[in-house]
């Protein structure tokens, strides 16, 4: 996730544990510009994956208020297109082979009719971010619960995972007895997930809180691996815990609740939400609003998602680094191609984004995404993308008269027309001209053009036009 | 399983090598201190990466000729001393790697993660703790007086955030909001602000502990897979395409959309890097050495080949390599293999994690010396935290706060600095007290080592005592 700069600094203890005073916030504006393709193009790839053909201007036709509500209320889920299969045509297995869990995911994030719905449950596999816990299938279900309450209620969120089996198992729910307690996640339960570190709690609170999260446990069979979570009384520790300054014999719903009304949480909710969203902070007073929005709907997410998809921050701010599974997605879905091969794996995890294997439990850092490593592994994943697409030398239809300009321009229309800046441009002529002031033989007219496409496509993709939105 | 706060699973980690790729490294949860290199604000911190500090000091105007220009000078000025950062992730348990067999409480504290009596070899600067079995190589490198042991190195107020603690490791002090790394601020004070391979991660992101505020710094994934091919693309065209990779990047460079000018400056920095790495593309390294996950004895590593997929021997072979053919590298960072954050069955990772490491390590500083490089490279081992002395209820270990670190070479005086501090009195938390500190350890290399005033690299230098490091 993206760091906080901006999250407020808690307020001692005390006051940490006051319920929320409910007082008018300012009211959040609205962006009132021009909404256009380019503004569409931008609000698909910060709310989705990027456009597919024509998507852009559709949705630029419905205005940005419609444009929003058409994301965060979107038709029945459907996934369009050819489904994935690996390089020999076979269709996946993401229960049983390596690596097909991510492909299955990235499969929907190309085909899915409910961008934001995906992008949502991306966001939350970044917030809870949770690994490999050794049985794919409790991974893919706890997949499907943060796809089922992507735009829903947080509090219904963080009751689901907080007994989630792949999260019972990745932060040792199941293992955190009233005889062995286990801090691991007490302690991220409030650092990570709900009120950030240091704010509004004490390391004395993370092993209270603990206390209070006993009781899950699960059974382990040879074959079946984990099965039959439940909660037991008796490995609960039913004795009296101080947590945040209160006092009472709390249990893991009252942990869950406990960390909702700590004042430290909406504010923190907001300004992590928002930053999947739009690389500048809120400022202050935006933050206010939002946590009045949070609040006064009953920790209900989507308007909350709405608010800050219709802000001007997002459409007038600054772009935005486009996190590596969005970019490979991207790839894919601006060309309205399916997945044939299992290199999108190691491919993703090169760019820097491995989907089911964040790097740690604070998920991926969403600040840090580009660098020359994770920059080589992009360039390889528009280079497969390109496979089966590049023009052969021997395609004597190419035309053998194409000027430097309309080789810059076909590429760009390969990609669906973005946004390409008149600096990335300019290179991109430069590069055509110079690939044809190369052509010293007769039999170079053709095939040097040919090559030039294709280089030029592959220079469009790994632009920092391309790179960000 | 259920190991962790974060976690790789024996079946994740093979899945790793299949992927034929590294871990992550740097990573900060909102409210958290910075990562070193972020910044404090959203100007500064896109700045960070590879192509950071150019922007901050108009050296973001140098384009890929000025670059290569600057490596080739830094090239030419002949070998430098170096300093290999090797981070072990998740807080690695020094009672275990150095078991205190000899310490009554010892047993029950730890009745099920014990080492037995008899097994591994003894330490032999204290009769309490016995080098645990998979840490042989360490033993060895020990026994040779290449290896100096922290048994118990820490600070003050210890942190049990893995990422508070850490971020303090990386920034070289208990600050929450350092944006520049201890290696960085090194970097800055003797670097140059066009050679971005003076500071240099293998792995597929920045280490934090680099992040300069001055001069540019890179990552590389592998030395051995820096490629930029394209479909249908060569002869010529492809050679154009490869100068137009930076070239694109460059156009950016002075754009007023911080976003764009990070991906440019990257794009800018990945060209430079492409210019140095890309002759062992083709080839694979050749080490002098046998290395762990070697396919034969001919030393030949490359194209992801590794122990269980493990990237770190593979990165070590290259850096060696990279030494060898004279890269101007003064600094280099990698993360060991595995995740030391063992919450429960430790068992069941940790000594294939620490022995991959040792053996990895090992090997390393036989290449070094086949090599003829041993005696200007020195290499620290660290970790966030150790474990709580107390094993928890599920055969693991929470945090704990004083922890293991080394550091490697022919040039180390191999002499304990601090001491085991017994297991009778804990800190309150149950933890084991510290016994050296990070900071006083970090001054003490760049004095000795780097011959640098540490006073312009850490806060407070003066504050903390120094230890003889080098011979």
């Amino acid at each position: 996730m993206r760091m906080s700069a901006a999250v407020p600094a808690t307020r001692p203890r005390s006051a940490a544990t006051r319920p929320a005073r409910r007082r008018a916030a300012p009211a959040l504006p609205v962006y009132s510009g021009p909404f256009g393709e380019a503004q569409a193009e931008r609000l698909l790839w910060r709310a989705g994956f990027g456009p597919r053909p024509g998507e852009a201007s559709a949705l630029a036709d419905k205005g940005l208020r419609g444009a929003v509500l058409s994301l965060t209320h979107p038709p029945r889920a459907r996934l369009e297109g050819p489904g994935p299969t690996d390089s020999k045509g076979r269709p996946i297995a993401p229960g049983d082979a390596w690596g097909h869990d991510h492909l299955w995911w990235l499969d929907r994030m190309v085909r899915t009719n409910q961008p934001l719905v995906e992008r949502m449950a991306l966001n939350w596999h970044d917030w809870f971010a949770t690994g490999d816990v050794g049985a794919t299938r409790l991974n893919l279900a706890q997949n499907s619960l943060m796809r089922r309450r992507a735009l829903g209620s947080f509090s219904a969120l963080l009751t689901d995972i907080t007994r989630d089996p792949a999260m019972l198992l990745w932060l040792s729910g199941t293992e955190n007895s009233r005889d062995a307690p286990n801090e691991n996640y007490a302690r991220e339960l409030m650092e990570l997930f709900t009120l950030g570190a240091a704010r509004g709690y004490t390391e004395n609170d993370v092993r209270q809180m603990a206390r209070a999260l006993t009781g899950f446990t699960n059974d382990w069979s040879r074959g079946v691996g984990p099965h039959r979570f439940r909660f037991e009384a008796k490995r609960h520790d039913g004795g009296v815990k101080r947590v945040f300054g209160r006092r009472g014999k709390f249990d893991w719903r009252d942990a869950c609740r406990l960390c909702l009304e700590n004042r430290a949480h909406p504010s923190y909710l907001v300004t992590k939400l928002w930053s999947y969203f739009v690389p500048t902070p809120p400022a202050p007073r935006t933050v206010s609003s939002l946590s009045a929005l949070y609040v006064h709907g009953r920790y209900e997410v989507r308007p909350v998602v709405e608010a800050i998809l219709m802000h001007p921050d997002l459409h007038e701010g600054p772009r935005l680094v486009k996190p590596a599974i969005v970019y490979v997605a991207g790839l894919l879905r601006t060309r309205g191609r399916p997945l044939t091969t299992e290199s999108w794996t190691w491919l993703s995890h090169l760019s820097g984004q491995m989907l089911f294997q964040p790097p740690n439990v604070a998920g991926w850092d969403e600040d840090r995404w580009l660098d020359t490593a994770t920059i080589c592994g992009r360039w390889k994943a528009a280079n497969t993308s390109l496979q089966d697409q590049e023009i052969d030398t021997g395609d004597q239809t190419y035309d053998v008269a194409e000027t430097p300009e309309a080789a810059v321009s076909s590429a760009i229309a390969f990609w669906g027309g973005p946004g390409i800046t008149p600096e990335t441009r300019g290179r991109l002529l430069a590069f055509s001209q110079r690939c044809a002031d190369g052509i010293e033989h007769r039999w170079q007219q053709r095939s040097y053009r040919v090559l030039r496409q294709n280089a030029l496509r592959m220079l469009v993709a790994t632009s920092p036009d391309f790179q960000t939105c | 399983m259920a190991l962790h706060c974060r976690n790789f699973s024996r079946t994740q980690f093979l899945r790793e090598a299949a992927a034929e790729a590294g871990r992550g490294l740097p990573n900060v949860e909102p409210g958290m201190p910075m990562p070193a290199g972020t910044g404090l604000d959203r100007r500064s911190f896109v700045l960070r990466s590879a192509g950071l500090a150019l922007s901050v000091y108009g050296g973001q105007k140098l384009g890929f000729d000025a670059l290569s220009a600057g490596v080739a000078q830094a090239q030419s000025g002949g070998g430098q001393r170096v300093l290999v950062s090797v981070f072990l992730e998740g807080g690695a348990d020094s009672i275990s790697i150095l078991a205190p067999t000899g310490d009554p409480r010892y047993r029950r504290l730890r009745p099920t993660l014990a080492l037995p009596g008899s097994k591994g070899s003894p330490f032999r600067e204290d009769r309490r703790l016995r080098w645990h079995p998979v840490a042989a190589k360490l033993a060895a490198l020990h026994a040779e007086g290449k290896l100096t042991v922290m048994p118990s190195i820490g600070y003050e107020g210890p942190d049990q955030s893995h990422f508070t603690s850490r971020h303090f490791y990386e920034v070289g002090a208990r600050q929450a909001n350092l944006p520049t790394g201890w290696l960085g601020r090194y970097l800055d004070l003797v670097g140059t602000p066009d050679n971005p391979l003076q500071g240099l991660a293998l792995n597929r992101q920045l280490a934090p502990s680099l992040a300069a505020g001055r001069n540019p710094v890179s990552a590389a994934n592998s030395v051995t897979d820096y490629t930029y091919t394209a479909p249908f693309v060569f002869d010529d065209v492809e050679r154009r395409l490869h100068q137009y990779l930076p070239k694109v990047g460059e156009a950016h460079l002075g754009s007023s959309d911080p976003a764009l000018r990070e991906a440019g400056s990257i794009a800018s920095d990945a060209g430079a890097l492409r210019g140095q790495l890309g002759r062992y593309a083709a080839r694979g390294v050749r080490s002098p050495v046998i290395y762990p996950g070697s396919k034969s004895g001919a030393g030949s590593v490359g194209g992801g080949v590794g122990a269980g997929g493990d990237m770190f021997p593979e990165r070590l072979a290259g850096l060696a390599a990279l030494l060898d053919a004279g890269v101007p590298i003064r600094v280099a960072a990698l993360t060991g293999p595995g995740d030391h954050d063992t919450h429960a069955q430790q068992a069941k990772s940790f000594g294939s994690d620490v022995k991959l490491t040792a053996d990895s390590l090992f090997a390393f500083q036989r290449d070094l010396e086949a090599r003829g490089l041993a005696d200007r490279v020195i290499v620290h081992v660290w970790s966030e935290f150790g474990r709580r002395a107390q094993e928890n209820g599920s055969k693991g270990t929470d945090h704990g706060a004083g922890g293991i670190g080394f550091l490697m070479g022919t040039q180390v005086r191999g002499k304990m600095i601090g001491e085991f501090p017994g297991l009778a009195k804990l800190d309150p938390q149950g933890n084991l007290r510290s016994t050296s500190d990070f900071r006083a350890l970090y001054s003490s290399i760049l004095e000795q080592w780097f011959e640098t005033d540490a006073g312009a690299v850490i806060p407070d230098a003066s504050r903390f005592g120094r230890y003889a490091l080098i011979k």
